[in-house]
């Protein structure tokens, strides 16, 4: 790193000599890790193979990011309930000319039910994510996490098998017997990254003017607190004092991203919360984060980047209508925000109407007539009814 | 009762059962053996941090402190009834890992609630009522939520929009223009083969072992799911 740059504190505390304790709250260098351990024949580490872009992670290790040939694993509460998450971040991909690879050969990462019930085990998740990854390797596409709490979870998982001999033996040990490598990719990658890193690309494609709207961005607990060292941060954005992805792509997208005091706050999800306990969920949702937002930084919308946060701050927000609360407030994944920028279709592709916080008053602000965008969509589904199409293709959607 | 196994909560209050200070200790020593223990704690200097980067500590009697408290003193009785009654409070949202001193309480947390699934601890069994769906959904299909499960009557605080998706499912389903996202009852289309291979992973592991002790009939059910689908693929346990 250039000495002139001024880099997060972290950064800068790795200039002096290092505590034992900050060490291990999350390894210095994974990719060297595991680089060292595929020398001695422990695993195979999947190596970016195309064009990359360079960015810094909080630690200040450069950290790159493959820009095509990606495969998405995907995010079952994205594809299940909020699924125009998932087809924004195909469709700017497929608007910025980069080829990907959408398997079937994929499981969810399981994650969302190993911290909700514990009806796991370390060897059984570790195990789920290197069947995955070697799927990914099979294929040559470079994988790429829709999911924060997936990207966070394999980073996890990825420290464990580091750390420790006797969970690599046991993976190792099943893996053989499905005939597959233990594998890990080179670095491990969200595709809130992915969008941070072509944020700059994107803003060239630019259609839809968004400098009229402000934001405030939730940054997802499982992208910036699990293995912290690895998430990316940048000197000129916050100081480097915080997540750098979502607010960089959308001041690159002429958005004013406005501060607020909770931050740092989780959204509520709380994994078994959001299924079994909803009135902590609701209740920190919107009085911890969406009444604070509005309170302080009157935003437009709320951008996040993750499928738990982008479910629990929108859907939280009705029954707190009920109570007068101070809720009403869009929200929105980096990826519909982007693929909107990008001129896609509101319903078409950012499939909006399974959200459920009014985003129409933020539609507007952007230009957009959702009446006749959802009238478009509604002539759609009539194609579909009458048989003239069984499915609707990306040809369809505009992309 | 030696001043040892004293309970933190009197039996009439505790609303757990209390058990000989040898099981808690097993339980402990549970806890201890997981390889990911030694990495999530490194004592504790009580300052607190954890606690104020807390949801769950916002609105419950819960303190990631406490947790990791317990766990670095040893304290036995104070483990079980962490167990018995604050862990599925935590949000495992892993605030806590802003611990000055690379604790990690959430994930202490993590491995208490896997001993006490493991032992069917009424904690676990009451923490998972109204669970059981789920839990068949992500072992059997590969992805944890699907299309179908919105429901009126599943998210009745979700609003007028949420209550809209059953009524027009299969055809905003086949308006998705990924082809691999048309399902309705998963995530997206998860390939047999792949499904098998979760499956061998579930069994080799013994995660799916671990519900036996929750829930003996869902863990039936999955079992001999399981076990034919490998037959049928000819893959050995
Ligand atoms: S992981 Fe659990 S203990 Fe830690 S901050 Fe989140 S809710 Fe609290
Ligand atoms: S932050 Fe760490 S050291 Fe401080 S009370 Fe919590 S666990 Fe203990």
């Amino acid at each position: 790193m250039p000495s002139e740059v001024r880099g997060p504190i972290e950064v800068r505390r790795r200039d002096k000599p290092a505590a034992p304790v900050a060490d291990r709250r999350s390894l210095d260098d994974p990719r060297a890790e595991l680089l060292a351990l595929e020398s001695q024949g422990e695993l195979v580490v999947q190596k970016i193979d195309r064009e990359a872009v360079t960015v810094l992670t909080k630690y200040g290790r450069e950290k790159r990011i493959q820009k095509a040939h990606l495969w998405h694993h995907k995010s079952c509460g994205q594809c299940g309930h909020i699924p125009g998450y998932s087809t924004a971040i195909f469709w700017v991909m497929r608007k910025l000319g980069y080829d990907y690879h959408d398997p079937a050969d994929q499981t969810s990462c399981t994650a969302w039910n190993y911290y909700a019930s514990a009806t796991s085990n370390s060897a059984a998740q570790a195990a789920v994510a290197v069947r995955n990854f070697a799927a990914a390797y099979e294929s040559g596409y470079f994988p790429l996490i829709h999911c924060g709490t997936s990207y966070g979870h394999y980073k996890e998982v990825r420290e464990e098998l580091i750390r420790h001999s006797e969970l690599r033996a046991q993976v190792r040990d099943i893996m053989a017997k499905l005939g597959k490598p233990l594998v890990l990719p080179e670095e491990i990658v969200h595709y809130s990254e992915w969008l941070h890193a072509l944020r700059g690309e994107i803003a060239a494609q630019q259609v839809r003017d968004m400098s009229g709207i402000v934001a405030t961005v939730h940054p997802a607990c499982h992208y910036h607190k699990i293995v912290e060292g690895d998430a990316i941060y940048d000197p000129d954005i916050y100081g480097g004092q915080r997540t750098a992805v979502v607010t960089g792509l959308a001041q690159a997208l002429g958005v004013e991203v406005r501060n607020y005091s909770t931050w740092f706050d989780c959204c509520g999800f709380g994994f078994r919360h959001i299924l079994v306990q909803r009135d902590f969920t609701r209740s920190f949702a919107t009085l911890r984060k969406i009444e604070v937002m509005k309170e302080e930084a009157h935003p437009d919308v709320v951008l996040t980047h993750d499928t738990g946060c982008v479910t629990t701050l929108d859907k939280s927000q009705f029954a707190a209508q009920a109570h007068q609360r101070n809720v009403g407030l869009a929200v929105l994944s980096d990826a519909q925000f982007a693929a909107l920028a990008l001129g896609a279709h509101p319903y078409r592709v950012c499939q909006l109407h399974w959200h459920s916080a009014d985003y129409r008053p933020l539609l507007e602000k952007m230009g957009i007539d959702w009446e006749q965008a959802w009238a478009e969509f509604q002539s759609d589904l009539r194609r579909l009814e009458s048989g003239e199409k069984r499915y609707l293709d990306w040809d369809d959607v505009g992309g | 009762m030696t001043e040892t196994d004293a309970h933190y909560k009197a039996p009439e209050v505790a609303g757990y059962a209390d058990v000989p200070h040898e099981a808690k200790l097993a339980l402990f020593d549970q806890v201890k053996a997981d390889l990911r223990f030694g990495d999530y704690l490194y004592g504790c200097y009580e300052c607190g941090i954890c606690v104020a980067a807390c949801p769950s500590a916002r609105f419950y009697d819960f303190s990631p402190r406490r947790i990791a408290q317990a766990a670095a003193r040893q304290d036995v009785d104070l483990v079980y009834q962490q167990m018995q009654e604050d862990i599925w409070e935590c949000s495992q949202c892993f605030s806590c890992l802003r611990c000055p001193r690379g604790n990690n309480p959430g994930g202490l947390v993590t491995i208490m609630r896997e001993v006490a699934v493991r032992n069917g601890l009424a904690s676990a069994k009451q923490a998972l009522v109204g669970y059981s769906r789920i839990i068949y959904k992500i072992m059997s299909t590969g992805t944890q939520v699907s299309p179908d499960m919105l429901q009126r009557d599943a998210f009745p605080d979700w609003g007028p929009e949420t209550a809209d998706v059953p009524d027009h499912l299969d055809l905003w389903r086949r308006a998705l223009p990924a082809e691999t996202m048309h399902t309705t009852t998963t995530g997206w289309s998860v390939a047999e083969r792949t499904l098998v291979e979760l499956y061998f992973i579930w069994l080799q592991t013994g995660a799916l072992d671990m519900i036996a002790e929750v829930d003996s009939g869902l863990h039936a059910i999955l079992q001999e799911l399981m076990e034919e689908r490998l037959e049928e693929e000819g893959i050995e346990l």
